[in-house]
């Protein structure tokens, strides 16, 4: 017969070993992308495939520099860099008055909330015939208005939830101490909402950075950002796997950093600020 | 209101306060939501294509070509058929998943951390990353096949009719079953563990304490996470277009692929004003519904 401390044990060790093969299962894809990465051309296309590079090798990144292709990385980095803090200040401002004046109750805040849940290619339809209309069409002008637009629902969304979260009194004594509205916003409300603005700020960014359907259809050349460049070189025939992973490398690699510093708001993130 | 607006002397901008800080943010999402939105509505009653440029108005015959556009049913009942596969195959897998990391295990922190990865990779890179994964010749998972059947395979996971589906449903259940995983790991560990003690002295059994005390406390959660995958799976794209490009022939074509081809490939612009329409509306009507159900705010 078992003791109950060894029963534990034996559980622990099932659980441990259940846990590690859904992990091993769930990076499976990530490794390979990374280690075809590394690959040479002539491992990448070699019959049986290989499990592991040669040795690591950086040409195909070099390649994704060389050819001027490194621009549509600037280019995702501008475009979400820029529409993230345009949609955070113009967001954050918002959120505050819908969440201590009540302004436009509930049915305001719904319906800015359902303005993200649409189907984009239903919105950027007419979006894209304004802009052939107006001459948007692969501008910076274009592009950022729109990824703004597309970040504003979600940016109000959760710092209104994260201005919610914060006292009231801490306003009100500033008030009464003769600060005036603007300077509670900044000195009081913004500080207080930090760990908020923080976090959704780094969400908006990851968002507009893995963004495909937008700048597939409102770009061309100029403007063309990573996930449009690394969409277009997917065909059923040809394709340039080592560019292909490198650059899918390049889009992902940023992404490690912000799951390591969003752990505790990850949730609340996904979840449109539903689930903390 | 409260003592937050009620100053003695204010001036026009303290008095308008809380409209000025709305008004940027709503001038945009009115520019990019409700102009369009009007200008949509009037082109769908045109008969504008790549060839017809004149903007004469035709009345309700876009409208009428929808309903006998058989492409259009198909499109939409293909989005049908990704959601109600692939949204309770991530539910039940995340449900599990949280289960299995509920209690303490070691490294638990670090198997969380890892397993949330997928959710965060670019859709159209994530489909791209099962595109190799599926190719015929140089991808793993025909040799992993191989291996097991003792023989070489060539299946075109993306090509041949029977596979694609399953191709595109592992690609989405991969990337979003972490994230069903993620928020009902936060809504187990919520569930009042008094209840459960109590459950398990009046000798309850496991599917009993289940669906009596944990589903209804994590239901709430779980709603969510359904309404919002729900709509995400609506507006699937990325993935099916880095697989399929919506092939073979029209098979996995989704509606969003479907209004792209239309509008974008084919330049039917006013039929597909008249689709766009009907997606708005229809979505917009799911939308506020599902949101006076589920409390997504407080």
């Amino acid at each position: 017969m078992m003791t109950v401390r060894q029963r534990h044990a034996l559980r622990t060790a099932v659980r441990l070993a259940a846990a590690a093969a859904i992990t091993v299962l769930f990076l499976f894809p990530i490794y390979w992308l990374f280690m075809i990465s590394f690959k040479t051309p002539e491992e990448i296309y070699s019959f049986p495939p290989k499990w592991y590079p040669g040795r690591i090798h950086f040409d195909n990144y070099a390649v994704l520099f060389k050819d001027g292709d490194a621009i549509t990385v600037w280019n995702s980095f501008v475009v979400a860099g820029m529409s993230t803090v345009i949609a955070m200040f113009l967001g954050t401002i918002c959120a505050y008055s819908l969440a201590r004046y009540r302004t436009g109750g509930e049915h305001l805040a719904n319906w800015i909330i359902s303005q993200r849940m649409i189907p984009p290619i239903a919105v950027v339809f007419p979006i894209f015939l304004l802009y052939v209309y107006l001459g948007w069409v692969d501008t910076f002008t274009g592009v950022i208005l729109l990824y703004t637009a597309f970040n504003l629902p979600y940016v109000i969304w959760m710092m209104r939830g994260y201005i919610l979260d914060i006292p009231r009194a801490l306003e009100e004594s500033a008030l009464v101490d003769g600060c005036t509205r603007w300077q509670v916003l900044w000195k009081v409300v913004f500080p207080m909402a930090r760990a908020g603005l923080f976090a959704t700020a780094i969400f908006t960014f990851v968002f507009a950075w893995n963004e495909f359907l937008f700048a597939f259809l409102l770009t061309k050349e100029k403007w063309v950002t990573l996930p449009v460049r690394l969409g277009s070189t997917i065909t059923p025939f040809q394709t340039d796997w080592g560019f292909l992973t490198a650059g899918a490398i390049v889009s992902f690699a940023p992404l490690l950093v912000v799951v390591f510093l969003l752990q505790r708001e990850m949730v609340r993130g996904v979840s449109l600020g539903a689930v903390r | 209101m409260t003592s937050l607006s009620a100053t003695s002397r204010a001036s026009f901008g303290e008095r308008n306060f809380k409209y000025l800080l709305i008004g940027p943010a709503i001038f945009v999402l009115l520019l990019i939501g409700i102009f369009p939105l009007v200008y949509l509505l009037l082109v769908s009653f045109q008969g504008i294509t790549m060839t017809e440029t004149s903007a004469d108005f035709i009345g309700f015959a876009n409208y009428a070509q929808l309903f006998e556009d058989t492409r259009l049913w198909e499109a939409l009942l293909h989005t049908v058929i990704f959601t109600v596969i692939a949204l309770p195959l991530e539910l039940l897998l995340g449900l599990a998943m949280a289960q299995l990391f509920l209690e303490k295990l070691p490294g638990r922190q670090i198997f969380v951390a890892l397993l949330v990865l997928p959710v965060v990779v670019s859709p159209i890179v994530s489909g791209a990353t099962w595109s190799l994964m599926f190719n015929h010749r140089f991808g793993p998972i025909n040799q992993i096949i191989g291996w097991i059947w003792r023989e070489e395979v060539t299946l075109l996971w993306t090509i041949s009719p029977h596979l694609v589906y399953p191709a595109i449903l592992a690609a989405e259940v991969w990337q979003w079953t972490p994230f069903m995983f993620l928020l009902l790991l936060a809504a187990l560990a919520n569930v009042d563990k008094s209840q459960l003690e109590a459950a398990a002295i009046d000798g309850a059994g496991w599917w009993r304490t289940f669906f009596k005390i944990v589903l209804p406390a994590i239901w709430p959660v779980m709603a969510i996470a359904i309404l919002i995958r729900g709509l995400d799976l609506f507006r699937l794209f990325d993935i099916v277009w880095a697989l399929t490009k919506g092939g073979p022939g029209t098979m996995t074509e989704t509606i969003s692929i479907f209004t792209y081809i239309k509008g974008f490939q084919q330049f039917e612009t006013s039929y597909t004003a008249a689709v766009a329409f009907l997606v708005i509306i229809l979505l917009s009507v799911v939308v506020m519904l599902a949101l006076k159900k589920v409390e997504l705010s407080r």
